[in-house]
């Protein structure tokens, strides 16, 4: 291993493997997910269908991505939506931190969204004494505890109702222990009805941004996202730049395969649009709405025509719930805000190779993450092509870090298996010396891989060879 | 340079789309016969734990009156208009109006009121869901805070699909403040994937199917 590269994610994967509470968490959930998932598409006609046209409307939204953003960027304000613009989560964290401290908000309640984990605002807020109060139950969950999402839709996912119930007795002042769900739900709201009603600003992520009309789509089935763009004075949503979307018909196909992959639904309880602040005469809703557009590494991504593919993404969730690896480590195991499959392909391009490429090598290209994907991104290939990326020594690439993960010994020897195969009395050679040597091959020769498995055995003669003896 | 033009500058110009229709038949080739839109909105909205109560378009606040009798509302929040109106006059019970900024009463409406009343602009049959425009008439909170949220929808406005409502009503052309879809009573899965009600939004929503 690349002395850059320290194997963290090795060593959390391993403590999640040996974590049987964790493990018996994700394998009920991601198992009952995949059924819902199933269930909701019993038509693999009209799946292909659905998964071509939304994939058509994602590839289509990015061709024209920059135009599409200036569009969206014109109609907002057009609204009286305020627009603005950050490179980096430490720019789209002070924009908030400003917009906040206008309003003297010492509380702010937050909607459901990962591009801000992408930018830890809330310890960027705490730091400057703004409490944000995360008001999704499951972030909730995960923020009293002091933890980070484990799944980007099901963020306390790798708890059950003991440890929650736990949780809360200990955490919330007045609560005894209880497991009933009704009750654990009953406490949650009455908590954040409270801030509800006193927070001063609201935040919230975006799961479409509309150009044509200027409007801002969320996704949800708790209610908290609409009280959070509602019922503050502010309301600031939080957005990468990919979620743009050209036309307002564009928003109902990708709707329709997002809650049927994400959570098997045939649709969340509420899908809301919001066009512009408080308009005269009306009588609640914010009097500000900002929007602020996140780069972090997107525009990187964009330019590799490759890996564009990756911006399609709608952020169901259903790769992570088919992948075998995903199901048996969970999400805190990949240490990074997006785990899984999806995690695998973006977090390695928008931080570095040398950062977060040892999570590549955590697939199996199963291909699973690929066939569930309802906007036909290629994971599977793009894992693999970040492999190369992480093992490439020109200098050509475009991914950062390339090259982190390139390892002398191995590089030798898929130097020699290449030259061997070019070579006909060579590959001769190898597979004679291969197959009369076998038994001296020792059980260790294959490192981590027989550790756990029996060694494959060579036959004692080449396929060439039998086929010869045959024909005799 | 702004982060906003140095994001649009990295971002390939040049790229123009050639072809800026995307075929929506997946969608539009769901087709339902009036009797089925109603029968299939019904289904899903139940599995959801929506409430549908069926009556008949002349005579929806009668049925109103006797569901407020029936569960005991201590009082019922209303908006302004021809509807909200109709259903004042029809129900025995305590009538609240939603016709000042929230400023002014906000404490009181997230603790003190019992049901809030709403129209709706349609449904959509293939997910069991109401279409609604929160309007100055109508806000936005009414048909979030109040813990039981009843909604008056009329058979005749009920579309087959979303992509149908987008582009059949162009939506593109106006839109309001806030446009909602609402597919029953607000609910959570995430205390061990544990379906529960009423996680911030209504804990009932009940639906007066008028035809």
């Amino acid at each position: 291993m690349n002395q850059a590269v320290k194997p963290n994610f090795t060593n959390a994967a391993k403590t999640a493997l040996n974590n049987p509470t964790l493990r018996s968490n994700f394998r009920s959930a991601m198992d009952s997910l995949r059924e819902r998932r199933a269930a909701q598409f019993p038509d693999a006609l009209e799946l292909e269908g659905a998964r071509d046209l939304a994939s058509a409307i994602r590839n289509r939204a990015l061709h024209n991505l920059g135009q599409n953003l200036v569009e969206l960027e014109r109609n907002l304000i057009a609204n009286g939506i305020q627009v603005h613009w950050a490179e980096t989560p430490l720019q789209a964290n002070q924009i908030i931190l400003d917009i906040c401290q206008r309003h003297d908000a010492k509380h702010v309640i937050k909607g459901k969204s990962m591009v801000s984990e992408e930018c830890h605002l809330n310890d960027f807020l705490a730091e400057h004494d703004i409490e944000a109060l995360e008001s999704d139950l499951g972030e909730y969950i995960v923020q009293i505890d002091g933890e980070t999402p484990s799944h980007i839709i099901m963020p306390a996912i790798h708890k059950n109702k003991k440890e929650i119930a736990e949780l809360f007795a200990e955490k919330i002042p007045g609560v005894e222990y209880t497991e009933d769900v009704d009750t654990l739900t009953a406490i949650a709201r009455k908590v954040l009805r409270h801030k509800f009603e006193t927070a001063a600003v609201g935040i919230s992520g975006v799961n479409f941004a509309v150009a044509e009309t200027g409007t801002l789509c969320l996704v949800e089935n708790e209610g908290n996202g609409r009280m959070t763009t509602t019922a503050p004075p502010v309301h600031i949503a939080i957005t990468g730049i990919e979620k743009v979307v050209p036309k307002l018909s564009d928003v109902a196909p990708l709707y329709s395969v997002l809650t049927r992959s994400a959570t098997g639904q045939h649709a969340t309880t509420y899908f809301n649009l919001i066009s512009s602040p408080r308009r005269p005469g009306e009588q609640d809703g914010p009097n500000e709405v900002h929007l602020v557009l996140l780069d972090n590494g997107r525009s990187k991504i964009y330019n590799d025509e490759q890996m564009r593919e990756t911006l399609k993404c709608i952020r169901c969730g259903a790769c992570m719930n088919h992948c075998p690896v995903y199901t048996r480590i969970g999400g805190h195991a990949y240490g990074t805000v997006y785990p899984g499959p999806i995690g695998q392909i973006l977090n390695p391009q928008q931080y570095g190779i040398d950062k977060q490429g040892e999570m590549l090598s955590a697939c199996s290209l199963n291909g699973a993450c690929g066939e569930s994907c309802p906007v036909r991104i290629p994971i599977p290939s793009l894992i693999s092509e970040l492999r190369y990326e992480a093992t490439r020594n020109d200098h050509q690439g475009s991914v950062y870090g390339q090259g982190a993960l390139r390892k002398l010994h191995e590089a030798i020897l898929w130097g020699s298996w290449r030259w061997i195969h070019g070579h006909p009395l060579a590959y001769k050679a190898m597979g004679r010396v291969a197959t009369r040597l076998r038994k001296l091959v020792p059980n260790a020769a294959m490192g981590p891989w027989t550790r756990t498995r029996v060694k494959p055995a060579l036959a004692p003669k080449t396929l060439h060879e039998m086929i010869k003896d045959d024909n005799r | 340079m702004s982060a906003r033009d140095r994001i649009l500058g990295r971002l390939s110009p040049a790229m123009i789309a050639t072809d800026q229709t995307v075929d929506l038949s997946v969608h539009l080739d769901k087709q339902w016969s009036d009797e089925e839109k109603i029968t299939r909105f019904r289904d899903k909205l139940e599995s959801v734990h929506g409430e549908i109560i069926e009556c008949s378009a002349g005579d929806w606040s009668t049925c109103l009156a006797e569901l407020v009798k029936r569960e005991g509302f201590e009082n019922l929040l209303l908006g302004a208009g021809e509807l909200p109106d109709q259903a004042a006059s029809a129900v025995d019970t305590e009538i609240r109006r939603y016709d000042r900024p929230i400023e002014d009463w906000k404490g009181e409406l997230f603790a003190d009121v019992a049901a809030g009343f709403t129209t709706c602009k349609g449904g959509i049959a293939e997910t069991g869901s109401l279409v609604v425009w929160p309007s100055a008439q109508e806000p936005r909170l009414l048909s979030l805070v109040p813990p039981v949220h009843i909604a008056l929808l009329f058979a005749r406005d009920l579309n087959n699909t979303l992509t149908e409502v987008l582009t059949e009503q162009a939506w593109q052309d106006g839109m309001p403040t806030n446009a909602l879809l609402i597919s029953g009573p607000s609910k959570s899965a995430d205390i061990a994937q544990v379906l529960a009600y009423g996680v911030h939004g209504p804990k009932r929503l009940i639906v007066l199917l008028a035809r």
